[in-house]
């Protein structure tokens, strides 16, 4: 409860907890329309070009004008189309991916819901876009939605078990799987951070081959669960279309749209959570007020939205039985292993 | 070889159905063949020691007023020799072998030319139309030929 | 809806039903109007039907109703990404059936416009093949130096894409007088860029384990299908008709014959008529740089060679090496100034009918590979 300073201005009634679930929103919204800016301008400076420059200076607007276009545009449904479960996966998915924000902190005074089990309630919650895709792409009456719908799902469940098991093993390290726990182990300098091997004596530094490991594991299963480029075969747009979200128009389409800007925020903000140490500012107690706190969890988690819009336009797109090969076959077993080493390790000690 | 050479050899092997060599200046060399037994022709052409034509280059068919014509050039890579095979058939029954399975190139070859011309190639696996729709009446490429008004409803001369 | 089969185990074996995939002539991935019907069983294409025709234009039934000038701007537009290469074996064919052979300077001009060509077109290929596998940087990158191609032959000929500037006996007009120095600035950078690229796309892994091995073309079955240029290079065949049936000052040049050799996999894959492309770019450089030379300074009148009447009687089937394969004309005239049939035998129409046969048992999305690979412009396919 003290980690949510609302509730300790307004005291512990409803409106305290409509405040609570409206920040996330105000905030989703806002970072979708930097997101899709971001995109549109780090795409073309990648690409030799300078992207959308006339809506506002440096087309600062363009974010804007693109939900203005989506919000006017006429909303088609396929005759044939099966309409309630047509109509609901587009919501479905959005649920799904901000659901997962009810337990991701903006600092050490703001966490939404700090329940005990926070990791996996934000992994669980983000599998509930692969039913979604299954229903929108099997609803659209439409061959190519059907293929996009199955290779997404294969996609997303297979590359789940790499990164539960890296989930796992930062619980394992940091002996809970509450967000705050999991942050706190962190605190201190920057060679606190998981991804150096965490909190403790000197031969924590054997940790670290595993965490790298790990953390390495968990962004690329990331990409994948977040259906980016390489692994942006499901909506591989040379050659299905759009895959699942082909028959999608106007505000549905906005929303599958918005669901997967979300989705690489909620994995980018995991990924602090677990190895970069959250909120904890990297120089120990040096501008680590709870507002300086926020600053740092979002400078954070946006480097990673950065690293995968980034990678987005470098890579080529990974084959469907090429990405199950890099699932099965190579992640695994690492982040088995990596597992195995972190458990016994911190058994003996 | 010269065109000279191969349209001896081929005389000595099949006789009466090869009927002229046309070597005049500004022209081609082509050999003009009798169509009943092009198939035949062709695989000598092809397998042959010393001809060895393994490479089809195209296939026209050509409208020569009361006949239609159908042209074959062919190119040696080993031997880098080039013929022209050339037969006539008449516009009222032009029924031509199809030779598709000598090189697999004729093919699309003889399609478009049943599209264009009208040649009926006999034996081909799938002659169907190629370039125009699948419902057109008529064959462009003949040189009496009239475009219907209209086609489906719509208005064909624009 | 279809009614519920009885699924029964015949020895371990589940029947299942074949999809048929309409890969549309709308489509981001099919390089123009193409339509191939596609029968999957499950991701694995059992059959690939390709159905051409949305893009003809009647060029020869056209090409019967025009002067032999009037003919030399519809050539242009049949492969359109590189215009000048068609207008070569057309104008070539024409030429030699009136017994009028130009200059030298006039040939080395018409090499270097053809060479600068066939880097545009081959840089097409490989920005839209690297766009198939996923990859929409070096799209960007390879046409940022198309433009700089693409201005040279603006200041040459007028237009950007549609040139009719190789004219029957001579050109359109004269080079004008910083063409020597625009053309060293294109070479250093095709140069630079084409290295990026390799870093970037070709040597790059993913990308290399996406094309290796997919769509294997043996070179026994590519010669009786007739494939050529870059595809029948490809599959190891050192076939190129500027050296077997030189033309113009080919002779004179010298350059290699790009030819795969299963680098990265088996001889014939897609990688490597890929790799081909990649090599040719660096010998068209080579031979722009040596045309370069061959061009005196002092200017000469281009049209002096055009003949007032053109009428030639004869046939001929002239070829010549586009950057897709061999583009050849069966032209018959009988002395008239319109010719009597003109045949155009594009290499994207032959290139096209081998897919049927080497698609079969790969995935789909290796069968987007493979037509990506094959470079096909429809507008030559169609006519």
């Amino acid at each position: 409860m003290e980690s949510n300073f609302i509730l300790e201005l307004i005291g512990n009634n409803i409106w305290a907890y409509l405040v609570t679930a409206l920040i996330p929103l105000i905030f989703v919204v806002i970072y979708a329309l930097v997101a899709i800016l971001g995109e549109l301008k780090i795409a073309s400076w990648v690409q030799d070009r300078l992207g959308p420059m006339r809506t506002g200076p440096w087309g600062i607007i363009q974010p804007v004008a693109e939900v203005v276009k989506l919000l006017q545009k006429e909303d088609i449904t396929p005759r044939n189309a099966n309409k309630p479960l047509f109509n609901t996966a587009p919501f479905i998915v959005f649920t799904g991916s901000f659901a997962a924000f009810a337990a991701i902190p903006y600092s050490s005074k703001f966490i939404p819901a700090d329940i005990n089990i926070g990791v996996f309630y934000i992994f669980a919650v983000s599998s509930f876009t692969v039913i979604a895709i299954l229903m929108g792409g099997w609803a659209s009456n439409n061959k190519y939605s059907v293929l996009g719908a199955l290779r997404s799902a294969s996609q997303m469940i297979s590359y789940e078990i790499p990164t539960c098991l890296s989930i796992i093993a930062i619980a394992a390290l940091a002996n809970s799987l509450s967000v705050s726990h999991i942050i706190n182990a962190q605190s201190g300098w920057f060679w606190n951070w998981n991804l150096f091997g965490g909190q403790g004596p000197l031969y924590k530094f054997l940790f670290i081959p595993f965490t790298l490991i790990l953390f390495l594991v968990y962004f690329v299963g990331s990409l994948a669960e977040a259906n980016r480029n390489p692994f942006d075969i499901p909506e591989g747009e040379s050659e299905i279309v759009g895959g699942y979200h082909t028959e999608y128009s106007a505000m549905k389409f906005a929303m599958f749209y918005f669901a997967e800007y979300a989705n690489m925020y909620v994995v980018s903000s995991m990924i602090t959570i677990l190895f970069l140490g959250g909120w904890n500012s990297p120089f120990g107690n040096f501008l680590n007020s709870p507002i300086w706190q926020a600053v740092w969890f979002i400078g954070k988690a946006m480097f990673f939205v950065f690293v995968q819009l980034w990678i987005r336009w470098t890579l080529p797109r990974v084959r469907v039985d090429q990405l199950m090969h890099i699932c099965w076959k190579v992640m695994l077993p690492a982040a088995f292993v990596s597992l195995i080493f972190i458990s016994l390790l911190g058994v003996i000690n | 070889m010269s065109p000279n050479e191969i349209y001896q050899r081929l005389e000595v092997e099949f006789g009466d159905d090869i009927i002229s060599l046309n070597e005049e200046p500004g022209f081609e060399p082509a050999i003009k063949v009798n169509p009943n037994n092009i198939v035949d022709i062709m695989l000598f052409l092809r397998d042959s020691e010393g001809l060895e034509f393994d490479y089809p280059s195209c296939l026209s068919g050509v409208d020569l007023g009361e006949n239609l014509g159908v042209v074959y050039n062919l190119y040696s890579l080993k031997r880098k020799h080039k013929i022209t095979i050339k037969v006539e058939v008449p516009k009222e029954a032009p029924n031509v072998p199809s030779c598709e399975l000598v090189w697999r190139s004729f093919d699309w070859h003889e399609r478009e030319a049943y599209d264009l011309l009208g040649v009926n190639f006999v034996g081909h696996h799938n002659l169907k139309r190629i370039l125009l729709p699948f419902d057109w009446e008529g064959h462009p490429l003949r040189k009496d030929y009239v475009q219907p008004d209209y086609f489906h409803g719509m208005k064909v001369q624009y | 809806m279809s009614e519920v089969k009885d699924v029964s185990v015949v020895l371990g074996q589940v029947p299942t039903q074949h999809m048929k995939l309409n890969v549309g002539p709308q489509h981001p991935s099919t390089h123009g109007v193409l339509r191939l019907v596609v029968e999957l069983e499950g991701e694995i294409v059992v059959d690939v039907t390709p159905v051409i025709g949305y893009l003809h234009r009647c060029f020869e039934k056209v090409a019967e109703q025009n002067t032999y000038t009037q003919v030399v701007p519809y050539v242009d537009r049949m492969d359109y990404v590189n215009s000048m290469n068609n207008e070569l074996p057309f104008v070539l064919g024409v030429e030699k059936m009136l017994g009028i052979t130009p200059s030298e300077r006039i040939q080395a001009i018409r090499v270097i416009c053809a060479e600068l060509n066939r880097i545009a077109s081959h840089q097409i290929a490989v920005a839209t093949f690297g766009m198939d596998a996923g990859a929409f940087t070096p799209f960007l990158y390879l046409f940022r130096d198309r433009e700089k191609i693409l201005w040279v032959l603006e200041k040459l000929s007028g237009s950007r894409l549609l040139y009719n500037y190789i004219r029957i006996g001579g050109l359109m007009r004269d080079i004008y007088p910083a063409f020597k120095d625009d053309l060293r600035d294109i070479i250093k950078t095709v140069r630079e860029t084409n290295e990026e690229i390799n870093n970037l796309l070709n040597n790059n892994k993913i990308f290399v384990e996406r094309c290796a091995n997919i769509g294997i073309l043996p070179s026994d079955v590519a010669i009786n299908y007739g494939c050529s240029g870059p595809m029948l290079r490809a599959s190891g065949v050192p076939f190129d008709l500027r050296r077997a049936d030189p033309y113009l000052i080919y002779d004179k040049l010298d350059f290699n014959i790009c030819v795969g050799s299963g680098t990265v996999g088996t001889v014939g894959d897609s990688w490597d008529r890929n790799w081909v492309r990649m090599l040719e770019m660096e010998q068209s450089l080579r031979i722009i740089e040596q045309a370069m030379e061959m061009i005196p300074d002092a200017s000469e009148d281009v049209r002096a060679g055009i003949p007032k009447r053109i009428a030639p009687k004869g046939e001929l089937y002239s070829r010549a090496e586009n950057p897709k394969g061999e583009l050849g004309f069966y032209i018959v005239g009988d002395g008239k100034a319109k010719p009597v049939r003109v045949k155009g035998r594009s290499p994207c129409y032959v290139n096209l009918s081998v897919i049927p046969e080497i698609s079969k048992g790969y995935m789909f999305a290796d069968l987007i590979i493979i037509l990506g690979s094959i470079d096909i412009v429809l507008g030559e396919i169609d006519r």
